[in-house]
Parts: structure tokens; C-alpha cells; sequence
């Protein structure tokens, strides 16, 4: 009938006006390496998610402004997801397939990292979820196109524990201490949860488990069992507003900020400056970097892309924690593309099958960084076939009042701990997917 | 002229109470129906079949569902979302712990399953209506919302809580391509449009529609409101848990429970809404007009921009899809509150007399 | 012991806020039998409007007073919120006049789509801050009667105030004045009111202004407490539960189903919630106002529902 009929119209309609619309601009050609990007600058995480997205964006304008990757330039657009895992899918599909298809995603979404886990292998795209995403998925046998580089949540739970046996004086002394766990009530929030409980275990600590709904406006309730239980840590795992109100309440309920400790999505300047004075003593994990106003990549930035007007966000946001981390996700993506090129043939378009072998044998050692301008901001990380994440180096930094500063040295999260881990839940999943794991031989195709 | 009904004569009480009493739509829709299974996978391509279409079927379904128990009985359910996530669930669940169970089977159980906690959301209905009842649905909604996450035992103990599902078969055939998906889910919903329109024309439905007009009035000429109410929640939740279903299976393969988050049961509400209350035809247009404006708007209004030189950046559009979006609710609300299903109709209607009114 | 009143304050002041949010979809649904879903929206657009004008108003003006700064963002947001309330009824409600319940639901639906991405446009979808000078820290009092005494939180103190203080002013404003009786005869009888010269379009924009206002009070103490941003719209869904509970026409009812439900949702989370995982208090307290209406359809002080065939 007319309805169907109807219906069908619009959709061609619909499609037919967004086709020649939807065009990449004249510039894009063939010649360019496409690089999707997955962003939320609306809801309720919009105030993280755009730092992070401007950081990756002006990256790979400065790759442009220095020429490309050995002289293939590159081309991107923008996805608003919303921190949505449908809108992320529906981004997902539409971006893969442009322009030469996509080289690389990264959705900065838990939620969307799970959904399209189940689908980059089928396009064979590879997914760069650094800093977070499945945390067993740093077992590349299993995982071929996953990739969270420089460290899982795994790694976060592990470096935790390390830091606050440190300020204990030693892991004897974690025996009997009770550690609280702030929790954004998702697939995000639970990660850290199976590895926080093994260390308990081990070491003998309690571990509370305290969730928070989404988005985490109300956590009365929650900071009320804190001060009724009065736990001699509190690890936050939050996100977007639901970490400057765990400070909030933190401060209200008077329980002390230099207990606290957050993840390193707990730990840039949105979550804490408009709590500023009442975040003293904070601190959070990092990913390797924190604030980099003064390294040498973001003094490029300003130079090459802000001072030309091509900045994509606002200029006094440059080299904050979350732009730092977009900045060094887009790095970590166009390494894989110029480190596939060694192979594949310098100056031409990599497929992601390509990437993903450049992303597996990426070597990025202290004097590679250094010439790039991130000394200082991050150290060496190399992969492998089988290990996905390379290195897990983390810092801590503490809030002062007004800006982070780094507070303690370098860890690396324990392999013992982490591998066998690793090792069970991604075999879980490979039965469950009937995924046969890659040997090693496989892997030196 | 095109749609002249002039020598269409019923003959019998079967010609007369068929679905389609007039020839002309009985070929247009069997057309159209060919053509969604022919003609569609031939020409369409992956991007569309995955982000439109195979989103549009299965959201569709669950606006069939909601209609039923908004548009025929009248209850308001802001709980939408919650029973797609139970149907979701408990397909997977019967999925990963029944060997050898049939796909079909899995996902039917699932809307199965949906049908018996809808019964027991729906027992405030009893007692409780309009807008108070379609707050009191939101209890459900958050309740199950909770519940996914919080009980590992529904996930299968997944350290992070989120499920995926994969290698789906029926029958030895694989349905891993955008094609397989997008047949499937039409066949689906072909099915159960028509299980939905015949269950309206006969006596449940002509109850659900009593207690939807008057149930004081409904009751007094023995219709047990019980019964009526309660089946409704039944077989709408049946839907919808199918659409939730099919939703986490075929759609998203990996899912967690903000999937079907309350903003899934506005969504799904307002699919009714403007696609017509008390409508089957509406279900499919609300569907489409709340799936493809916001995709389409988030395509079109940067070309927009760029028409008049001004690059428009992620956020404005976002801003302005919203602003569009909610504008064009608006509009529709005002200038048709009946839903597109009737503005339908009365374009029926003048077609019937095209080109010579009166 | 200490702990449990803890609790219980906490929970009472809890409460307090969210009688707030539940206040302006009671006046609402009073006046024009208007469900309003975008009162969360508009609660988040006040809220952006007060904290970017006090921030731009010191700059534009060269005031210096924080006071003063504040004040005079608070009546350009009142004002706006009035030209809001103006434009919504103009635009939106005059053409939707007798349509069903569900239908002007959805309507506010939509009006609460574009004032979430107006407000964003317009304002930014940074987090922002509003400092009304509210204390922060807590203070302890009766340290002699309970062990480590009893933690108070000054700001949700002066939070409960504001919004005892406004619930007296509109009980006034609609027991004493002009305006305020011909609001409550236009809640009893469209018609009737009408009939005897009231006019129905002026009342509504009244009646969206007032709302707008209490969602200015709203979004001010909400987000001093949280950080203005995205997430206050989701503040109405805390809202809706009392609501019902209170029943939708009833001032009063707002107030004690918001005491109620602050209390009962606190409580659970703390003694029910650690035996059940946790996590609990929002599906908490719509169970609570679900069974509290199996009792009485209509909420605890709504209008009786009367049936006529």
C-alpha cells in the first residue's frame, strides 16, 4: 500500500539527498589515508569526550601540516556518537567504507568497543581502544583486531593497589585494610573489579564494592556508606560529571582527597577544576602522560595548526590531560600506518589489514618519540602479535588546587597478575566464539 | 482515479472482513512486500541494510508491540525498553545454556519470557492509569536495568557484564551477512504485522480497544478488564521482547543494558505517537520517521552548511539535530495529532476522488 | 544509631531537592493538564544561563561584587526563562489545547530536544560553575550524644531552606493574590474559568513562567551542588517518582512525596542496598511510589478519580 510505498520514498529519498551530501570534500582522493572519528560532543559526557576528540583531531592536522605520513596525507571526519553504543554502530557503518575505507577506529566508548569487537573482524578494520575497552583483549592471539595500547583497566586496578601499598609502606601492610571501589554502573566500571578482587585475596584487603548509576548525579547514599564504613582507600572508577561529584560529596561527607585515587578517565581538569580547592590531595592514575602544556608536540600544535586558525578546539585547552590522551590515541594510530608502510611500500594508502600488522610490530622507541615531541610525555612502547598492549607504564599525578602534578615515579602492572587473567578470559571468549587462538608461526605471515 | 474502488463488489462476509478490502492496496501491498524481499537485497547497499534498515524492522516490531498496548488498550508504558532487554537477555540465556537449541526457538522464548514479567508489570494497571500508570512503568524499566547488571548470573558471570552472541544458524543457513540479517528480520516482522493486524480485528482486540475507550463502560458490557489489560501487556511485551530480541542478536551482537535504556522506551513511544495511535500502518511510519530523521539530518545539515559556505562543526550539528528533531515532533504533534497514519488516510481519501473533488 | 539519622537527614535533604524539580511539574500539570517532561531541560537551561551569565555579566559590566554579579544573573536568566515560558505557550500549547495526555507528553518531549540543544548552542556543553557562596564543607554537631557525632551538610541545609522559602512564597502567591486564584480556577475547570473572563493563554504563560522560575531555583542549587552541565536533565527522573507519589496536583503532595522518597531511597541504598549488590535507590524509589499507589491511584494528596460512564 501507499504507507510502504511511502515509507520506501522517504528512505531513498532520504538516502538519495544524503549520498552526493555526504560526499568527502573536493580534497579527498584515493591518494589519502582515511581516518574515521568517533566522537561524542553532546550528552552527558560531552565536556570529557570533546577534549579527547579535539586532541585526536588537531594530531592528525599536524601530521598533515608536516606533510603527511611520508607524503600521504590524511583525511578524517567526525561522527557524533553520544556515547551511545547504537549511534556508535550506526557511525561505525557509515564511516567504514568512505573515502578508500577507514584506517583505524577508536570509539572511546566501552559499551561501543564491545559492539564492534564482534564486527571489525568481519570488515577487518582494526580497533585502537587505548587506555580502555576489553581489558582481555591485549591477548592478540584471540583478539587479532583489538588493540588497547599502553594499558587496559586491568592494568589500572593492578597499578592501584601498587601505589597504595607503596604509601602504605609495603604489601604486608595492605592485610586488613578495607579499599573501596566508586563504580560508574556499566561495563566500564566492572572491569577492575575481577583483579581488585584476586589482589584482595592475595594480600588480604577488603574489597567494597560500591556502584553508581548512570550518570552519576546522586551519590549521597553512596558517600554516606563511605563515612559509615569508613574504608582507609577509595578507588574511583567514574567518568564525565559522576567524578567531580564523587569529589563533591567526597568533600561533603569529609571523607580525606588524598584517600582517593582514580582512574586515569578520573584524573583530567573537567573533573576536577570547578571542585578546584575541594580536589586538593586528589590523585589519579595516568596513562604515561598527564598535563603536557610544555611538550614539544603540543608546542608544535599551537605553531602548526592554532596559529594558522585550524585549531579544533579552544587554544587554552591545548595539552590537557584528555586532549593529551586523544593526541597520543590519533599518534598511535598514524605510527601503525607509517610503520605498516616499511613494509607495504612508503607513500601509499594502507587497508586496515595492512594497519593491523603495522600496529603489531609498532616500535616506537625513546628516540623515536623524542624526534615526534613527546618526550617526556611518554615512554617506548612496542607490540606484538600475541601481546596487543605493548607497555603498561603508568604514573600518578595529584591535583594541588589549580593544576595536576606528577607524584610518584613509574610503574608497570604486574604480569603475574594480569596474564593468567588475560589468559582465561579471552580463552572464555574464544570458546564461546569458537575462535581458534593464532599461533606463532600464524603470526609471522 | 488512481484508486477507484468503482466495481469492487463483495460477494461474501469473507470478501467483505478481509484485510485489505480494496484490490488495489491488496496488489500494492503484496508488491511492496515482493519488493522488500527481492528487490531490496539487489539493490541496496551494506551501509544502508545495517545502520537504516536492519535497525528500522526490528525498532518497527517493538513500535508494533508498543501500539498494541498503547494504541489498542490505551495503557501508556514508559517501560518499552525494559522488556526488549528482558527478551534480549533471556534469548541469550536461553542461547548459551540450552545445547542445541534452535535459533528460532531462542529468540521466541525470549519474547516468551518478555510476555510473563509483562504480565507482572502490567498488574499495577489494575488499579492505576493513565499518566500515573506510565510512570509507574518506568519502575519496571529501571528495576530490570538494575537487574541486568547486578545479577551476574543473566550475563553468564561476564567480568565486565556485557554478552555477545555469534554464530547464528538457522537450519545450516548463517546469517552473518547484511542480507541474511536483513531477511531475517523481515521475515520476522512481515509475520508478526500480520499476526498483529488479525489479533486487532478479532475479539481480543475489539476488548483491548473497549477497555482503551472506556473501561467502566467496557466492564459493564462483561468484558473482564483483567484479562483485557493483562493479555495486552502480555502480547505487546511478546513483541517487544522479540524486537529486543533480534535487537541484541542480529543488530548489535554485543550488548549491555544501556542499550535498552530508558531513552529506548521514549524512542519507542514516540514511534507510536506520530506514527498513529491504534494503528498497525503507524507503527511502520513512526519507525522509519524516528530511525532514518536523525541519521539523515546528521548527514544533511553539514551539506547544508556547506551550501552557504559555513562549515558547521561535530557539535553544532548535533545541537541543531536536536533542535530539528524535537522541532519537527513539535510540528507534527501540531499540525497532525492523529499520527502519519492518518494524514495517510485522508490522502487516501482525496485520492479517491482525484483529479475531480467535489 | 548516629549513623541511621544520618541517614535520615541526608535522605530528608535529598528529599527537599527533589521536591523542587517535582514542584514544577505539579504546577504544570495543575494549571494546564500538561505532563511536562521538559521541566528536566529546563531546570539544565536555567541552570547554563545562570552560570554563564554570572560569569559573562562581571566581564560586560566591570562588576565586581560576586553578590551583585549574581543577582543580576539571576533575573536575566528569570527573564529568559519568562521569554521561554512566552514562547512555549505561543508557539506550542495554543495549538495542542484538548489533546490527549499522551499526546502533550510527547509535545514536551520535543520542547525539551530543543531546549536541551538551544541551551547547549548557545551556552556550551562545558561543565560550568555556579558559586552562590553556599559552605561546603560539613560540620558536625552533637558530638556528645553520638560517637563522632552527627555529620550535617551545610549546603543541602541552605539547599532545604531555598526550597522551603519557595514553597511558602507560591503557597501564597496562589492562596492571596489575583493571579494565584485565577491559576487554581483554571486547575478546577478550564471552562468555567473561562467563562467568567479568565483568560486561559495569559494563565498558561503565567503558569510556564512560575515553572520556569522554580527550575531557575532548581538549576541554581542543583548546580552549585553538581557542576552545571548535560547530566542536570536527567535530574528530572529523580523528580517523576515523587510525583506520583505526592499526586499530580497536589503542592503539598510534592513536598512529602519528596521527603518521602529522599528518605526511602537513602535508606534502602544504605541497609538494603550492600546485601543486593547495590546500586539500588532508583528503581527503589518508583517501586516505592508504584506500591504507595496500589493503595491510592491518585497519590497521596491527588484529586479522587471519579468515573461516570
Amino acid at each position: 500500500m501507499k504507507l510502504h510505498k511511502l515509507l520506501l520514498t522517504a528512505l531513498f529519498g532520504a538516502v538519495a539527498l544524503s549520498l552526493p551530501l555526504t560526499a568527502p570534500p573536493a580534497l579527498a582522493q584515493a591518494k589519502e589515508q582515511f581516518f574515521p572519528v568517533l566522537v561524542y560532543r553532546t550528552g552527558a559526557y560531552a565536556t570529557n569526550g570533546s577534549q579527547w576528540a579535539n586532541g585526536y583531531v588537531d594530531y592528525l592536522k599536524l601530521v598533515n601540516a608536516k606533510g603527511g605520513i611520508n607524503g600521504v596525507k590524511i583525511s578524517f571526519e567526525e561522527c557524533e556518537t553520544a556515547y551511545a553504543t547504537d549511534r556508535g554502530v550506526e557511525c561505525y557503518e557509515r564511516l567504514k567504507g568512505k573515502n578508500g575505507g577507514g584506517t583505524v577506529f577508536q570509539p572511546l566508548s566501552t559499551g561501543i568497543t564491545f559492539a564492534l569487537t564482534e564486527k571489525a573482524p568481519v570488515d577487518k578494520i582494526p580497533l585502537i581502544t587505548a587506555g580502555y575497552g576489553r581489558s582481555e583483549s591485549q591477548n592478540g592471539a584471540i583478539f587479532t583486531w583489538n588493540f588497547p595500547l599502553l594499558g587496559t583497566y586491568w592494568v589500572g586496578a593492578d597499578v592501584a593497589i601498587q601505589h597504595i601499598a607503596k604509601k602504605e609502606g609495603g604489601v604486608v601492610k595492605l592485610k586488613g585494610k578495607k579499599i573501596a571501589l566508586v563504580y560508574h554502573d556499566s561495563p566500564y566500571g566492572k572491569e577492575p573489579i575481577p583483579i581488585l578482587q584476586e589482589l584482595g585475596k592475595t594480600y588480604g584487603f577488603d574489597v567494597q564494592l560500591l556502584p553508581v548509576a548512570h550518570p552519576g548525579v546522586e551519590q549521597k547514599a553512596t558517600w554516606l556508606q563511605i563515612r559509615q564504613q569508613k574504608p582507609d582507600y577509595v578507588l574511583l572508577w567514574g567518568w564525565g560529571v559522576m567524578n567531580s561529584t564523587a569529589l563533591r560529596e567526597a568533600q561533603a561527607t569529609g571523607y580525606p582527597r588524598d584517600r582517593m585515587m582514580g582512574i586515569w578517565w578520573a584524573g583530567a581538569e573537567p573533573d576536577v577544576k570547578d571542585v578546584a580547592e575541594g580536589a586538593k590531595g586528589y590523585s589519579a592514575l595516568t596513562l604515561q602522560h598527564g598535563a603536557e602544556p610544555n611538550s614539544k608536540v603540543v608546542k608544535d600544535v599551537l605553531e602548526l595548526v592554532y596559529a594558522k586558525g585550524q585549531g579544533t578546539g579552544p587554544k587554552d585547552e591545548v595539552g590537557q590531560v584528555l586532549y593529551m590522551r586523544g593526541l597520543l590515541s590519533a599518534m598511535l594510530g598514524v605510527e601503525g600506518v607509517r610503520k605498516a608502510q616499511e613494509r607495504y611500500g612508503k607513500g601509499k594508502v594502507m587497508t586496515g589489514e595492512q594497519v593491523r600488522w603495522g600496529l603489531e610490530n609498532l616500535n616506537l622507541d625513546q628516540k623515536t618519540l623524542d624526534a615526534m615531541g613527546f618526550a617526556g610525555v611518554m615512554r617506548p612502547v612496542q607490540t606484538s602479535c600475541l601481546d596487543h598492549m605493548g607497555s603498561s607504564w603508568v604514573r600518578v599525578h595529584t591535583w594541588n588546587g589549580s593544576k595536576w602534578e606528577f607524584t610518584s615515579d613509574w610503574y608497570q602492572a604486574d604480569e603475574k597478575v594480569i596474564r593468567p587473567i588475560v589468559m582465561l578470559a579471552s580463552s572464555k571468549y574464544a570458546d564461546e566464539k569458537k575462535i581458534k587462538a593464532r599461533t606463532p608461526e600464524e603470526c609471522k605471515k | 482515479m488512481l484508486y477507484r474502488e468503482n466495481g469492487q463488489f463483495k460477494t461474501s462476509y469473507a470478501a467483505d472482513q478481509q484485510i485489505f478490502p480494496i484490490a488495489q492496496d491488496r496488489w500494492a501491498i503484496l508488491a511492496i512486500v515482493a519488493f522488500a524481499f527481492v528487490g531490496v537485497p539487489l539493490l541496496v547497499d551494506e551501509y544502508l541494510f545495517r545502520a537504516i534498515l536492519i535497525p528500522f524492522l526490528i525498532l518497527a516490531l517493538a513500535a508494533l508491540g508498543v501500539n498494541i498496548l498503547v494504541g489498542f488498550c490505551g495503557q501508556i508504558t514508559l517501560g518499552a525498553g525494559a522488556f526488549m532487554a528482558v527478551g534480549a537477555y533471556a534469548a541469550y540465556n536461553f542461547h548459551i545454556r540450552i545445547e542445541d537449541l534452535p535459533l528460532l526457538m531462542s529468540l521466541l522464548l525470549g519474547g516468551l519470557t518478555s510476555a510473563v514479567v509483562g504480565i507482572f508489570f502490567g498488574i499495577p494497571s489494575l488499579r492505576v492509569r493513565g499518566l500515573y500508570l506510565a510512570v509507574a512503568t518506568l519502575a519496571a524499566q529501571f528495576f530490570t536495568d538494575w537487574v541486568f547488571l547486578r545479577v551476574p548470573w543473566f550475563t553468564d558471570n561476564a567480568a565486565s557484564g556485557s554478552v555477545s552472541v555469534s554464530n547464528l544458524r538457522i537450519m545450516g543457513w548463517q546469517i552473518d551477512t547484511p542480507v541474511s540479517k536483513y531477511l531475517f528480520c523481515l521475515a520476522f516482522l512481515t509475520i508478526f504485522a500480520l499476526l498483529a493486524k488479525n489479533m486487532t480485528r478479532c475479539a481480543i482486540g475489539r476488548q483491548w480497544m473497549a477497555i482503551r475507550d472506556m473501561d467502566v463502560a467496557a466492564e459493564v458490557i462483561g468484558i473482564r478488564p483483567l484479562f483485557a489489560k493483562l493479555s495486552a501487556f502480555a502480547v505487546s511485551s511478546f513483541f517487544v521482547g522479540t524486537a529486543g530480541a533480534l535487537w541484541g542478536f542480529i543488530h548489535l551482537a554485543s550488548w549491555e543494558p544501556a542499550a535498552f535504556s530508558v531513552d529506548r522506551s521514549f524512542q519507542l513511544l514516540f514511534m507510536v505517537i506520530i506514527g498513529g495511535l491504534g494503528s498497525i500502518m503507524g507503527s511502520f511510519f513512526g519507525a522509519a520517521f524516528i530511525v532514518i530523521l536523525p541519521i539523515a539530518l546528521n548527514q544533511f545539515l553539514p551539506a547544508l552548511g556547506g551550501l552557504f559556505g559555513v562549515s558547521i562543526s561535530t557539535a553544532g550539528v548535533s545541537h541543531a539535530e536536536l533542535i530539528t528533531f524535537g522541532a519537527l515532533i513539535i510540528f507534527f504533534l501540531i499540525k497532525e495529532p492523529h499520527g502519519i497514519a492518518r494524514l495517510w488516510s485522508t490522502g487516501k481519501e482525496k485520492l479517491r476522488l482525484w483529479p475531480f473533488p467535489h | 544509631m548516629g549513623f541511621f539519622l544520618e541517614t535520615l537527614i541526608g535522605g530528608l535533604m535529598a528529599g527537599m531537592l527533589y521536591s523542587l524539580v517535582a514542584l514544577g511539574f505539579v504546577l504544570i500539570f495543575k494549571a494546564s493538564g500538561v505532563f511536562n517532561f521538559a521541566q528536566g531541560a529546563m531546570v539544565l537551561f536555567a541552570a547554563l544561563a545562570m552560570a554563564r551569565f554570572s560569569a559573562w555579566i562581571p566581564e560586560w559590566l566591570g562588576i565586581d561584587s560576586r553578590f551583585l554579579a549574581n543577582t543580576v544573573a539571576f533575573l536575566v536568566s528569570a527573564a529568559l526563562m519568562f521569554v521561554v515560558a512566552w514562547l512555549i505557550e505561543r508557539l506550542v500549547l495554543r495549538y495542542l489545547v484538548n489533546q490527549e495526555g499522551a499526546t502533550l507528553l510527547m509535545a514536551t518531549l520535543g520542547i525539551a530536544y530543543v531546549l536541551e540543544g538551544v541551551g547547549t548552542s548557545i551556552f556550551g556543553s562545558d561543565i560550568y560553575k555556579i558559586d552562590v557562596g553556599m559552605p561546603k564543607d560539613p560540620v558536625m554537631i552533637l558530638e556528645g550524644t553520638f560517637e563522632g557525632g552527627l555529620l550535617i551538610n551545610k549546603e543541602d541545609l541552605v539547599a532545604a531552606l531555598v526550597a522551603a522559602i519557595l514553597v511558602g512564597l507560591l503557597a501564597l502567591f496562589f492562596q492571596k493574590t489575583t493571579t494565584g486564584r485565577a491559576l487554581r480556577a483554571v486547575a478546577d475547570d478550564h471552562q468555567a474559568a473561562q467563562s467568567i473572563g479568565i483568560p486561559l493563554n495569559r494563565i498558561w504563560v503565567i503558569v510556564w513562567c512560575v515553572a520556569g522560575v522554580v527550575a531557575l531555583v532548581a538549576g541554581v542549587i542543583w548546580g552549585s551542588k553538581l557542576g552545571v552541565q548535560f547530566s542536570l536533565v536527567t535530574v528530572a527522573l529523580r523528580g517523576l517518582p515523587v510525583v506520583i507519589l505526592g499526586g499530580l496536583t497536589s503542592i503539598p503532595g510534592a513536598i512529602i512525596g519528596g521527603l518521602i522518597i529522599g528518605v526511602g531511597e537513602k535508606l534502602s541504598e544504605v541497609y538494603l542496598g550492600p546485601m543486593i549488590g547495590g546500586g539500588i535507590e532508583i528503581w527503589f524509589a518508583y517501586q516505592l511510589a508504584l506500591l504507595f499507589l496500589l493503595f491510592r491511584p491518585q497519590g497521596l494528596f491527588g484529586e479522587k478519580i471519579i468515573d461516570r460512564v
